[in-house]
């Protein structure tokens, strides 16, 4: 049996990790905010920039931008978005498992002919497919401590600039979503050729109803519609980058908090044991000095 | 004052910049600057990297710079979409001065069309931030 004094000292040690984990949360927890103010603060321009897209999409033929053409796909390159730390549950993890997957299922012979080439935001992803020889084309690492938009753009002007040469045919890109604390969901999602969202379910009919609304209204357009797509096209690619990057951050602040509220918690359950067992071990170590005096004192009146 | 105004909001993807009623809104317009006033006609341009100004209702002007994005003008409700917009006092000189500085050097290197053109934007940009902010 554990002596007293070792007892005293794992508990004093579970209380310090205590302390640790209870500070991490308390700052994931701001960070979370921050997070999901930006998500929030983004929204007007993603609103404003779906609709321009779908506009302007709706009625010119823009299958022939460069950006937007299918071709028969022969290498692939997927962006990874990851954390930098771990201690946030399963939220790597569960990213990294997802992509391998979908990497090993759908592009199985290509990656084993090595012509999957990915892009990881993260150090956990970027270490993870470093270690399992997956060909890496880049590595961007610690943008999530000051998460800045030129981040987006410089990771897709990367992959736009691949995409164009033909490095590959068809980019992807998997990422957390922020559902809620305590959940996230990986979302993997085609980027290049960008796919028109006009034939998204329901709102295609909205769409073409707008789009005969506006192009019954005689619109002056400084550049030709063409012209103003191709710069469109590159904008909105960032921020679809950058709408990933706000959600993947927001969803590992929210995990790592749930995490580390579970860490607490488990420690206090843990030392709420252990203080029972000292004090069983206190109790029996006093019982039984008792009992030795007692016996003591009574063999000595014996004699 | 009897001036007619109309909605403008300036937007980015971190922010909205502004919301508001203004009296005039200038933009540099990859075509030429131009001016949006009350009951301008539908309009969609395309701007460049420039200066943006505002007049509101009281008559106080606001100066960005930007580096291109695009205007949408509807029925007195107009829409900037821009990536990057500071108001001018609030443009960091050093940073723009050292960003210029790089793209230079970077410049004076043997480069191929593409990177070269960036690299141009870049210093477009750096030094179309340093010329408002002098002004300021």
């Amino acid at each position: 049996m554990a002596t007293l004094r070792e007892i005293k000292q794992r508990i004093s040690g579970i209380k310090s990790t205590q302390k640790i984990t209870k500070a991490m949360k308390m700052v994931a927890a701001a960070k979370l905010r921050r997070a999901q103010d930006a998500v929030v603060a983004a929204r007007p321009y993603a609103k404003k920039m779906k609709e321009l897209f779908n506009r302007l999409t709706g009625f010119t033929d823009i299958s022939t931008h460069p950006l937007l053409t299918i071709r028969p796909v022969n290498n692939v390159a997927v962006i990874i978005i990851t954390a930098d730390r771990g201690l946030c549950g399963g939220f790597n993890s569960n990213l990294i498992r997802s992509a391998v997957y979908h990497i090993q299922t759908i592009y199985g012979d290509m990656n084993a002919a090595g012509k999957v080439k990915l892009f990881c935001v993260g150090k956990k992803g970027s270490d993870f497919f470093q270690k399992n020889d997956y060909k890496i084309a880049n590595r961007y690492l610690g943008i999530f401590q000051d998460l800045h938009f030129d981040h987006a753009r410089s990771v897709i002007n990367d992959v736009v600039k691949g995409f164009l040469s033909g490095e590959y045919d068809k980019v992807e890109i998997v990422y957390n979503e922020f559902k809620s604390l305590i959940q996230q969901r990986v979302i993997i999602d085609q980027i290049l050729p960008i796919t028109p969202v006009v034939n998204q379910s329901s709102s295609a009919t909205d769409i073409s109803h707008l789009t005969s609304h506006i192009s019954s209204i005689n619109y002056i357009y400084e550049r030709s519609i063409e012209a103003i797509i191709s710069s469109l096209v590159p904008k909105h690619l960032n921020f679809r980058l950058w709408h990933a990057l706000l959600e993947s951050n927001a969803a590992e602040q929210g995990a790592r908090m749930s995490a580390m509220d579970n860490a607490t918690t488990n420690a206090s359950e843990l030392i709420r044991s252990l203080q029972l067992h000292y004090n069983k071990a206190r109790q029996a170590s006093i019982t039984k000095e008792l009992l030795e005096i007692v016996s003591g004192a009574e063999a000595l009146k014996n004699a | 004052m009897a001036d007619k105004t109309f909605k403008l909001e300036i937007v980015t993807p971190t922010k909205v910049v502004f919301r508001g009623d203004v009296v005039s809104f200038t933009a540099p317009g990859v075509m030429g600057s131009f001016q949006v006033l009350h009951n301008h006609a539908p309009m969609l341009a395309e701007i460049g990297i420039g200066t943006a100004k505002l007049r509101d209702a009281n008559g106080t002007e606001i100066v960005y710079a930007t580096s291109g994005g695009f205007v949408d003008v509807l029925k007195n409700q107009v829409i900037m979409l821009a990536e990057t917009i500071e108001i001018s006092d609030e443009i960091d000189i050093p940073r723009a001065e050292s960003s210029g500085e790089r793209a230079r050097q970077q410049l004076a290197d043997k480069l191929s069309e593409s990177d070269r053109e960036e690299i141009n934007a870049a210093l477009n940009r750096a030094s179309n931030r340093i010329r408002i902010a002098e002004k300021r």
